[in-house]
């Protein structure tokens, strides 16, 4: 029987009617000949309920609202309620009118606002990576070295700002960077500084803030990558005259790429839609796409182009995000095969 | 040998004062007598009286709470029969599309998120009538449909490790799956739903952008009332309030992992126990 039931991991090829029969024969223990009728169809029923409440929730919670934001994104804004037209009319005659509206995506196009916001957005995304990169992969590093229980206390530090307010972990900074705050009052009670450094409300702030904000989601991945990693491919390495920086570049580097590549994407998607960070700590004059979604649907109240710019930052984020599923699928697999 | 080792406690050093300066900053200044939340002005706690004070921000943190308990047990259940469908039924039609929807909440940025959770109950609420208004029930759905994300990675993690002999062996002896998985799968699958429903209690209690865009005026969440007085400025009750939200967070997640600790050793030793027993020693 267990043999029956491993063959239904993603890696088989059991049917539908196989994974059924695997089913039902569990529900008579060894001997399935004694399934009655209903034993079976409770069975069946227990698979479909499993498969079918979380199915439906994301069909009509996650799937359904996107082809809605599609829709309207394709519709004229108008006064009212819901204040955008339709895109279907009935005519007389029994015809249906479609109108699709690609002003909003012209719009887009031509005003230089959302072209310079969007570029932004993909700078400051990539940049920030780069940075929780170069901080993160040491840290993970060196707890995946450290002995068993100090591993544990540091990855508890890891995750623990993880489970205190994001919003107030991105207001302690204002605090500490304004024109009168902490670091500003220090240089100047040591006498280093005369007029205080602008910090607040600036890219350095706003680098700070994504940085300081993603950095365990960087450090998490890569430390499930290093700590899985085998040792003693390093110390081989060695043992032939391999340099440890070396060993490091050719051995460790190459086998922590899943870890590289699961961190980035975890920091890089979400900060490209950041909107709280900009907001709080980067300047008037920062332009994130986030935001400027935000604005045109909370301040300009025009639902069609917010739609708009949603669709065209999914545009944008689709590579990332299928490079990102298709590594966790690989994980999920490895996980079972292992 | 030497520079390498140093390299990495510096590295390990800085990480953690990056990460834990600006919160120690937080609290230390939630003591502070001067309304100046930069400059001390001597012990006091007074800003913890006048938070306890302010109607407007515990009626919302009454809001964030009903809003992530309710959200965090309904996903801990959706997320977890997501788990189960993705560790142990193979193929089916449709897993696809399925893996795609459970995955991508959790990079999905939250303006798209929020403004197309919206979107849907509008349309919901002209076609159908529901939701009338929007409220803390619209909160809700919308925090379980990312919450269960989490949670299925959570458990999806724990139930690709679990051990399946002891369910086998369970199902051998008579049990009926539903059974088996009540008595056996569930009780093992235990820490990881706790984590699982804690961390999308966390999450639901700390979000900001979702919220606006699906809450009505009717209701108005935590982080909301936060969002709005920092814009304004920063006030030291803020800090007051920081200084309960991660006294809170890290009692909570050091009794849980405690406790966790603690279930797995027993579950453990009991394994170790019977396998012995097993063999006759």
């Amino acid at each position: 029987m267990s043999e029956d039931n491993r063959a239904l991991g993603p890696g088989g090829s059991a049917s539908r009617a196989e994974a059924e029969q695997a089913w039902t024969q569990a529900g008579g223990g060894g001997d399935h000949r004694r399934l009655t009728r209903l034993q079976r169809l409770t069975a069946r029923f227990g698979r479909g309920t499993v498969i079918g409440v979380p199915y439906l929730w994301l069909l009509l919670f996650f799937l359904l609202p996107f082809l809605i934001v599609l829709k309207i994104s394709f519709a004229e804004f108008r006064i009212g309620v819901p204040p955008y037209t339709p895109l279907l009319a009935w005519l007389e005659g029994g015809y249906i009118q479609v109108k699709l509206a690609i002003g909003n995506y012209l719009f887009l196009l031509q005003d230089p606002l959302y072209v310079t916001a969007y570029l932004n957005s993909l700078k400051v995304a990539f940049f920030s990576t780069v940075f929780a990169l170069l901080i993160g992969y040491p840290m993970a590093y060196a707890i995946a070295r450290a002995s068993p229980s100090w591993r544990a206390v540091f990855l508890l530090l890891v995750i623990l700002p993880f489970w205190t307010s994001f919003l107030i972990r991105v207001y302690a900074w204002i605090g500490i960077l304004k024109n009168n705050g902490l670091i500003n009052n220090a240089l100047m009670a040591l006498g280093l500084i005369d007029d205080p450094l602008p910090l607040l409300n600036t890219e350095f702030s706003l680098y700070v803030g994504i940085v300081y904000s993603y950095l365990p989601f960087m450090v998490l991945p890569l430390y499930a990558t290093l700590e899985r990693m085998d040792v003693s491919l390093l110390e081989a390495a060695e043992d032939l005259g391999c340099r440890p920086f070396k060993a490091f570049l050719t051995v460790t580097l190459p086998l922590s790429m899943p870890g590289i590549v699961a961190g980035s994407m975890l920091v890089f998607i979400p900060a490209v839609g950041e909107f709280v960070i900009p907001d709080l700590l980067g300047g008037a004059d920062t332009l994130m796409i986030g935001k400027v979604l935000w604005s045109e649907f909370f301040n300009n109240r025009d639902w069609p182009v917010a739609s708009a710019v949603a669709i065209a930052m999914l545009v944008l984020l689709v590579i990332p995000i299928v490079i990102f599923q298709h590594y966790q699928q690989r994980q999920a697999e490895r996980a079972e095969a292992s | 040998m030497g520079t390498r080792s140093v390299f990495l406690v510096s590295a390990l050093a800085f990480g953690f004062a990056f990460l834990y300066v600006p919160i120690l900053l937080l609290i230390i200044f939630s003591f502070n007598e001067s309304r100046l939340v930069t400059v001390w002005g001597g012990f006091s706690t007074k800003w913890y009286a006048e938070l306890f004070r302010n109607e407007q921000m515990l009626e919302a943190a009454l809001v964030s709470l009903r809003v992530a308990v309710t959200s965090a047990t309904i996903a801990t259940v959706l997320g977890t029969l997501s788990a189960l469908m993705m560790v142990r039924f193979g193929r089916f039609r449709g897993r696809l599309l399925f893996t795609g929807m459970i995955t991508a909440p959790l990079v999905m940025p939250e303006v798209i998120t929020g403004l197309s959770l919206l979107l849907l109950f509008v349309s919901l609420d002209t076609m159908i009538g529901w939701p009338a208004g929007r409220g803390v029930d619209t909160i809700t759905i919308a925090h379980t449909t990312f919450c269960m994300a989490y949670v299925n990675v959570v458990v999806q993690s724990r139930l690709a490790g679990l051990d399946r002999s002891v369910e086998e062996a369970a199902m051998d002896l008579g049990a009926r799956p539903f059974k088996a998985f009540m008595v056996i799968t569930l009780p093992m699958l235990g820490p990881a739903l706790v984590s699982g429903w804690l961390l999308s209690f966390t999450l639901s209690l700390d979000d900001l952008v979702i919220a606006s865009f699906v809450a009505g005026p009717a209701a108005t969440t935590l982080p909301m009332v936060v969002f709005s007085s920092v814009r304004l400025g920063i006030t030291p009750e803020i800090n007051a309030l920081a200084t309960l939200l991660v006294l809170v967070a890290t009692v909570t997640i050091l009794i849980a992992a405690g406790v966790m600790w603690r279930q797995e050793r027993e579950r453990e030793r009991a394994v170790t126990k019977a396998l012995r027993a097993e063999r006759g020693d």
